[in-house]
């Protein structure tokens, strides 16, 4: 019996309410202030909540750009996609902000082909997971028709999908899918690790007229962080130093970049100074910001929230073995997810999730 | 029957012996490798892409498949680019970035078509929600084969286009096969869509061999499109002279009795809609031999376009990746 008769509206709500609130709280740390690395804000300081950035992104964009609309399974939702959609349908009508049926499939070629007849269609997602039923339309049709039809049209597209971790989501709800879309050509792909960010990069997304993937991570929506109130875009492309060290060079992915700052704070203590860089954009990458880094230190730890084989760490590691060889003083470290699928049971998600910890044993063995 | 001046039915005729010429020199040459591409011809289905186009505007949309080159050209794209196109020319609709299977001519509201069986029909569905937004006057017509009808995309589509009242009209394309397997081997019965409430989605079954049956039932669709009414879905009966890509002496054997592709010739669609307007004295057959010559001239001058068109500079290779 479906629950819509077994309990009454109000008792229903209470329900959903208490369900999502546990699930809020298992997925959330605490919050936290991010780390003082945010170094782009200088005027109109003001701390907004990681989802609060997103959606002011959306709100500004959508203001001033009527080919924008918002579609996605529950972005009309009380709880609006974590908070970064919510209530949006209220500013801008349900033509524009609207709830989808559960067709990844369909729904991603039909934003494909709204973008082709001049829409600007953000596609949300809590989860990466359920990209993969979305994948033909994503790969074979997004990411090819620019270069398909040799450039007589493109398709302007945001897709964004939300990692999800913790409280035993497991296996096919905590998937961080990103290597698999770095392999594609066509698609650029991008995973924001501060609130400022959140909004810039969200923000440059929708000003770009091609597909774009945003892959965020439920974590990163633990943070708050300066946001200035202004629009202001993050270049696609374009990575950041997160902190200055000399010792070892870390590059980390998403709400990893923080872990990895913490990490660097700790193995401070120890004489070591390691250099935190933030990638901001997978593809395209900044090569040339991991590049003058290793040239600098000599060595090279990379921490991604996906799988290691064929993944962000692979790649990397590639990249400077391939361009910057001659600088390396030692053998490049990976940290990353095991190559498993994601355990329920709270110690085995615990020993299988890396974090800081993993990055200052890396940093410590590497500098030693 | 709807009425039709003579004009139109001669441009319906046309537009068919135009198609089947177009074909039929592809054909002729392909086995001289130099369009390199896979074609697949369209040669027993022209009614189709005809009776369709004749209907639209412009400005109107097509998202077309793998077997496209009669969409293409009904809609009005370039015969030149097309050929341009099949022989890897800079000059080609997709600037040789795309061959026989991706062709587009944006000018006429053709903005691509997909070689994924069933992959252009949300995106066609997805154009259709555009011209909503928009709050536009044209609409969106998604061409699509059997093999796709085999494809979930599909119900998805049609769910969302009945639930958004999209002007969307899906053609199923039904030409019994799908490379060489028969839709009975495939499909349960006849498509589940035709069990909708016409209400929510209009449908129908027409002779896809009989211009006139395709023009008169989507004209109905395009009126309802237009007037904010919502989607239909017609299917139209047609078959595949041709084997499934190449010319006539690539098909292979064993799938299909030379009975059964004969008795489908009978029922040519550009011969028999010829006779017909012979018979009722609508066309002559100096005119019919005028249309034959106008259309043979043009294919020459569209072969010569493409071979003497470059072939893309290797240099060029990364373009057209990202519209930057
Ligand atoms: C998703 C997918 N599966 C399989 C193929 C291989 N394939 C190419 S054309 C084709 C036949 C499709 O049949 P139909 O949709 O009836 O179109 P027709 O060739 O008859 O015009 C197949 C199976 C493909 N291109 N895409
Ligand atoms: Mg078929």
């Amino acid at each position: 019996m479906p629950c819509g008769r077994l309990f009454p509206h109000r008792i229903r709500f209470l329900f959903i309410f208490l369900m999502s609130k546990n699930m809020l709280r298992s997925e959330t740390k605490q919050n936290i202030i991010e780390p003082s690395f945010n170094n782009e804000v200088k005027e109109d300081k003001r701390v907004l909540a990681y989802h609060e950035a997103i959606r002011e992104a959306l709100q500004l964009a959508m203001s001033q750009d009527r080919r924008i609309f918002i579609m996605g399974q529950g972005v009309d939702d009380p709880d609006g996609m974590f908070g970064a959609t919510k209530n949006l349908h209220l500013q801008f009508g349900r033509e524009r902000v609207f709830d989808t049926p559960l067709s990844e499939g369909a729904l991603t070629g039909i934003s494909v082909g709204a973008a082709l007849a001049g829409m600007h269609p953000v596609y949300f997602h809590n989860r990466p997971d359920f990209l993969l039923l979305a994948m033909d339309q994503l790969v074979n049709h997004a990411a090819k028709w620019s270069y398909m039809f040799g450039g007589a049209k493109n398709v302007p597209l945001v897709v964004w999908a939300c990692i999800g971790r913790g409280w035993g989501s497991a296996a096919q709800h905590s998937q961080a899918l990103q290597g698999l879309f770095l392999h594609v050509p066509g698609l650029k792909l991008v995973m924001p690790s501060t609130c400022y960010d959140a909004k810039g990069l969200m923000l440059a997304a929708l000003a770009d007229q091609n597909p774009v993937l945003i892959m965020d991570h439920r974590y990163n929506f633990n943070n708050k962080g300066l946001v200035p109130p202004k629009p202001y875009t993050v270049p696609i492309g374009k990575g950041v130093i997160r902190r200055k060290g000399r010792d070892v060079t870390i590059v980390a992915v998403s709400h990893l970049v923080t872990e990895a700052f913490h990490a660097a704070q700790e193995a401070a203590a120890y004489g070591i100074e390691a250099e935190v860089i933030d990638p901001r954009t997978l593809k395209p990458l900044d090569e040339e910001i991991i590049l003058d880094s290793v040239a600098k230190t000599g060595r090279l730890i990379i921490a991604d929230c996906g799988w290691k084989t064929g993944g962000f760490t692979a790649e990397i590691g590639a990249m400077v073995a391939e361009r910057g060889f001659n600088h390396l003083k030692a053998p490049i470290k990976r940290i990353a997810c095991p190559d498993l699928p994601m355990p329920a049971a709270y110690n085995l998600e615990q020993a299988y999730y890396i974090g800081k910890n993993d990055i200052k044993n890396a940093i410590l063995e590497l500098a030693r | 029957m709807m009425k039709l001046s003579p004009k139109v039915l001669h441009n319906l005729l046309f537009e068919m012996m135009r198609i089947r010429q177009v074909q039929l020199a592809i054909e002729s040459r392909y086995l001289e490798n130099e369009m390199r591409t896979p074609v697949h011809l369209c040669i027993g289905q022209e009614a189709v892409a005809v009776g369709v186009c004749a209907n639209l505007k412009n400005n109107d949309y097509i998202n077309s498949t793998h077997r496209g080159h009669g969409h293409y050209l009904a809609k009005g794209g370039s015969l030149r680019a097309l050929i341009a196109e099949l022989y890897g020319r800079e000059s080609g609709c997709s600037k040789g970035r795309g061959g026989s299977m991706h062709l587009v001519d944006a000018k006429v509201g053709h903005y691509g078509s997909s070689s994924i069986v069933g992959g252009g029909i949300p995106v066609g569905t997805g154009m259709g929600l555009a011209i909503k937004m928009q709050k536009k006057k044209n609409i969106s017509v998604i061409f699509f084969g059997d093999g796709a009808a085999d494809e979930g995309v599909l119900y998805e589509s049609i769910n969302f286009a009945v639930l958004k009242k999209l002007p969307v009209i899906f053609i199923l394309e039904n030409n019994q096969y799908s490379v060489c397997s028969h839709i009975s081997a495939r499909q349960a019965g006849e498509n589940i869509f035709h069990a909708m409430p016409a209400k929510l989605l209009m449908t129908k079954i027409v002779n896809g061999n009989d211009v006139r049956q395709v023009y008169d039932g989507v004209n109905n669709a395009v009126i309802r499109a237009r007037t904010g009414r919502g989607p239909s879905f017609i299917e139209c009966r047609t078959y595949r002279i041709r084997g499934h890509a190449g010319c006539e002496t690539q098909d292979v054997a064993g799938y299909r009795t030379v009975g059964e592709i004969d008795s489908w010739k009978e029922l040519c669609p550009v011969a028999s809609f010829q006779k017909k307007l012979l018979k009722n004295k609508i066309i002559t057959p100096n005119e019919i031999n005028k249309m034959e010559r106008k259309i043979e001239n043009q294919i020459k001058d569209a072969f010569d376009f493409a071979l003497r068109s470059p072939l893309p500079a290797p240099d060029t290779l990364p373009l057209y990746l990202f519209n930057e």
